[in-house]
């Protein structure tokens, strides 16, 4: 067995990384790497992955999620459920304090809930279903739906819904407020200085209301732009922790080999990053469902996995991740067969007509992937035009439908209502956005299916439902499902803990320790 | 000569306006939107929400009012505000500009002693095997791109050796102070500077050698020789004066460009300066920021040209300037 699939094979069993139960020590400085730089730290106003990465140590969410995306309490330190299923109550915790010293209230989170549905697209999409918020009392706080919504309860975490300082933000021009650039949030960690361009530094929060957390002193983010230099930095010792995709994936085998260095997969399950193509359902040979289903036969993606991701990851079955609710992998497959991609293509009667693919710029391996499948496609008798972009402009393209087939790879936030749906419904047919039905698959009974899926109860039932739509997902084939991602973190291993709930190091280091 | 420099700073201010018109439509015709590269990174996207953005960005204004509001706060020295980053654009670009100057200032007086020093050895001793060792050694560096010298200065001088440190301005979290401050700065800006200025003396080195070997060909030369001038004195005041004229020229061109153009080596070693900045807002399609550092760039390539201009009739006093 290849080096490199046992490395994927021992991160995916998290073996790597065994967590001991150790007594936790205090004290220490942790050099982490962010790449790239956030442009803000305000979470309520950016919600790129970097600034979650650094400020999911400064702000809180009311809940966090375990690696089996079960709720835990954070700033909620219990909540409770009507039998109707529309009323949630969530009793805050007490003695809970803003980095400012303010005491964090149910007005914080009446507040913050108003502010995000202006300034935070997922929110303000989760929130859809919310009829109104009140606050009884300064601790506590009732959410009324307006129906049923099944994945309520996975959208509290710090990146979906980050709690903000009512009174730092209240009656304010949000955008132009000082403390986006000097965040105050309940977290474990304040703000402390940021040299544009070199580092973020994070300090210790005294007052934390978890007695004895934080553990570290300090962590500095440090800025380093080119994924070179940041396996460098590692390999000399200036940092110690390479968050998931901080390094090419070509060099993970090589680091995760040096002295004191452990490896694990872990943290992403909140996430669940599915790469797949999107195939433009309207227009040209890809409209002709035969010609998806060869897309999908035609592309080696065991080779994508093992070669071009070093083993990490793991082929996807469908539209769901294997790590999310309701998955299941009781679909039609689709396995290497260059053969039947050809017999394929030719019933539907595609003469070579040039289909235009447009790589993810997203780095070195994105782009050799881009090549290896317009390879395999090539082998098939298609016809292939590599459209070079970079991010935006590639953005823009797909989500102006001006494509045949794009490269993405999209979160899963746990729940098929919260992160899968929105990619095969046909209200979210919307031209000039991303990151939505950009496809234009159309399909009444799906619609049907994840709008029952997302109001039914109880949980077998909404099994039911998600197990059919996969089956006619898989069938329909409305994008390539590719691979599911794998972003290995690489510590030292005096680094304990720092990984322990299903939201990862985007959750904020508060259980990390350093064993001096 | 006062006259001389109003009437070149009235022409750059009409040139740099022009250069933002021009920029502020370049910008725009790039495919991407700032509002859909930010709305797509919560992981959603809806049009009531790129549409609150595009007016919070003045995007859904005409073009040419945004171009007058842009143009009107330019003229008041105001380059806006990066929605991107919430903070002023002019902020923005003076927390990078020293570490950038520091860089390109170091790397273009490496490139410009060190390419005058190798010139002039490689004229005096023009057709030896030491012309031909400096030349080699000068094109190496040019020919090879930046990235690679700096990855391999990087391998050797951080990995092998661990002399120099591979990344950033300072020692984070040292804290230091005074002199040790300095020094850690300059063992950082060493393999930057080299990586930058190494480049560029190549350049220099050739010109200067093919103008002293033309300069020493000509009659006043032979005429200092007649005299019995010694031939160090010929070299030094008669044909490296005169043959500086076009390296003062290049040196020019350069220095406006070094600020905006060390994007590669500020990458590679996590300099924090303008290129990459610029960059990151042009990868974010961040227009104010974007074009604000282009500004300033354009400004620095007047500034610089103008100072050439000047230095000009340093080096040959027979150079009056038109008024």
């Amino acid at each position: 067995m290849p080096k490199r699939v046992l490395l994927g094979l021992l991160l995916a069993c998290g073996l790597t990384a065994p967590v001991l139960a150790q007594e936790p020590k205090t004290g220490g400085v942790i050099n982490a790497v962010i790449q790239p730089e956030p442009p803000g730290l305000m979470l309520a106003l950016v919600q790129n992955g970097p600034t979650q990465m650094v400020s999911g140590n400064i702000f809180e969410g009311l809940l966090r999620y375990s690696p089996k995306l079960e709720p835990l309490p954070e700033l909620a330190e219990s909540w409770s459920v009507s039998e109707d299923a529309k009323t949630y109550t969530f009793k805050l915790r007490k003695g809970v304090t803003w980095h400012d010293g303010k005491p964090f209230t149910a007005a914080d989170v009446l507040f913050s809930i108003e502010m995000l549905k202006q300034t935070h697209a997922r929110a303000r999409t989760n929130l859809a279903q919310v009829d109104k918020v009140e606050a009884p009392d300064d601790y506590t706080v009732v959410f009324t739906l307006k129906q049923p919504f099944g994945p309520f309860l996975g959208i509290f975490e710090v990146g979906s819904m980050p709690m903000v300082p009512k009174h730092l933000y209240g009656g304010t021009d949000w955008k132009t407020n000082p403390y986006n650039n000097a965040p105050v949030g309940t977290g474990p960690f304040m703000f402390k200085e940021w040299q544009k361009g070199s580092f973020i530094r994070l300090v210790k929060n005294p007052n934390y209301y978890e007695k004895g957390k934080p553990y570290l002193d300090e962590i500095y983010w440090q800025i380093i732009p080119d994924a070179a230099a940041r396996s460098v930095a590692y390999e000399t010792g200036k940092v110690d922790v390479l968050p998931g995709g901080s390094v090419e994936n070509f060099d993970v085998p090589r680091l995760s080999k040096l002295k004191d260095t452990c490896v694990t997969g872990a943290g992403w399950e909140f996430f669940s990053p599915l790469a797949w193509l999107w195939l433009n359902n309207r227009q040209g040979p890809l409209a002709d469902k035969r010609v998806r289903q060869a897309i999908m036969y035609a592309i080696d993606r065991d080779f994508a996995k093992d070669v071009i991701w070093n083993g990490l990851g793991k082929v996807a079955t469908g539209p769901s991740a294997s790590t999310i609710k309701y998955y299941t992998d009781d679909v039609k497959k689709y396995p290497y067969d260059p053969a039947k991609a050809k017999a394929l293509l030719k019933e539907a009667g595609y003469k070579g007509e040039k289909i235009r693919l447009l790589p993810l710029a997203y780095g070195e391996t994105w782009q050799r992937w881009g090549e290896a499948v317009k390879q395999n496609l090539q082998d098939v008798g298609m016809t292939i035009e590599t459209i070079a972009t970079d991010v935006a402009g590639g953005n823009q393209k797909i989500g102006d439908w001006d494509y045949d087939i794009a490269f993405t790879y999209l979160y899963q936030y746990g729940d098929p209502a919260l992160g899968v749906g929105r990619n095969y419904i046909s209200s979210n047919i919307a031209k000039g956005q991303m990151f939505n039905n950009v496809e234009g698959y159309s399909n009444p009974e799906i619609d049907k299916l994840f709008a029952d899926g997302a109001i039914a109860t109880p949980d077998s039932k909404r099994k039911e439902i998600y197990d059919k739509a996969q089956k006619i997902l898989v069938e329909d084939v409305p994008v390539a499902w590719m691979l599911e991602l794998q972003f290995p973190t690489i510590t030292r291993c005096k680094v304990k803990n720092l990984i322990t709930t299903g939201i990862g190091v985007n959750d904020g280091f508060k259980d990390a320790w350093l064993d001096k | 000569m006062l006259s001389f420099v109003a009437q070149r700073v009235l022409k750059g201010v009409i040139v740099l306006l022009a250069i933002v018109v021009l920029n502020f439509f370049l910008i725009r015709l790039a495919p991407g939107d700032p509002a859909v590269v930010m709305a797509g990174e919560a992981g959603a996207s809806d049009q009531v929400f790129v549409k609150q953005l595009r007016e919070k960005f003045g995007l859904d204004k005409p073009l040419p009012e945004q171009l007058f509001i842009y143009v009107k706060g330019v003229v008041s020295l105001d380059l806006g505000f990066s929605f991107r980053q919430q903070a002023p654009v002019a902020k923005l670009i003076g927390e990078r500009l020293p570490a950038t100057l520091l860089l390109t200032l170091t790397a273009f007086a490496i490139s410009l002693m060190l390419g005058i020093l190798f010139g002039t050895f490689a004229a005096r001793f023009a057709g030896t095997f030491l012309d031909t060792g400096i030349t080699v050694f000068a094109l190496i560096f040019y020919a090879m791109p930046i990235f690679w010298v700096a990855l391999m200065g990087i391998l050797l001088f951080s990995v092998t050796f661990d002399w120099l440190p591979s990344f950033g301005y300072e020692t984070v979290g040292a804290n230091l102070t005074g002199l040790a401050h300095a020094v850690d700065v300059a063992k950082h800006l060493i393999m930057p500077a080299m990586t930058l200025g190494l480049f560029f003396m190549a350049t220099y080195t050739r010109m200067t050698r093919a103008s002293m070997l033309e300069v020493k060909r000509l009659d006043f030369v032979k005429t200092a020789r007649a005299k019995g001038l010694s031939d160090a004195v010929i070299q030094r005041r008669h044909v490296l004066r005169n043959a500086l004229l076009p390296v003062v020229t290049l040196a020019g061109v350069h220095s406006g460009t070094l600020i905006g153009g060390a994007v590669i080596t500020e990458t590679v070693f996590a300099w924090p300066g303008i290129g990459r900045l610029m960059y990151d807002a042009l990868l974010q399609r961040d227009y104010n920021l974007l074009l604000g550092v282009f500004v300033i760039c354009s400004a620095m390539v007047l500034i610089f040209n103008l100072i050439t201009d000047l230095v000009y009739r340093l080096v040959d006093p027979r150079i009056e300037f038109a008024s």
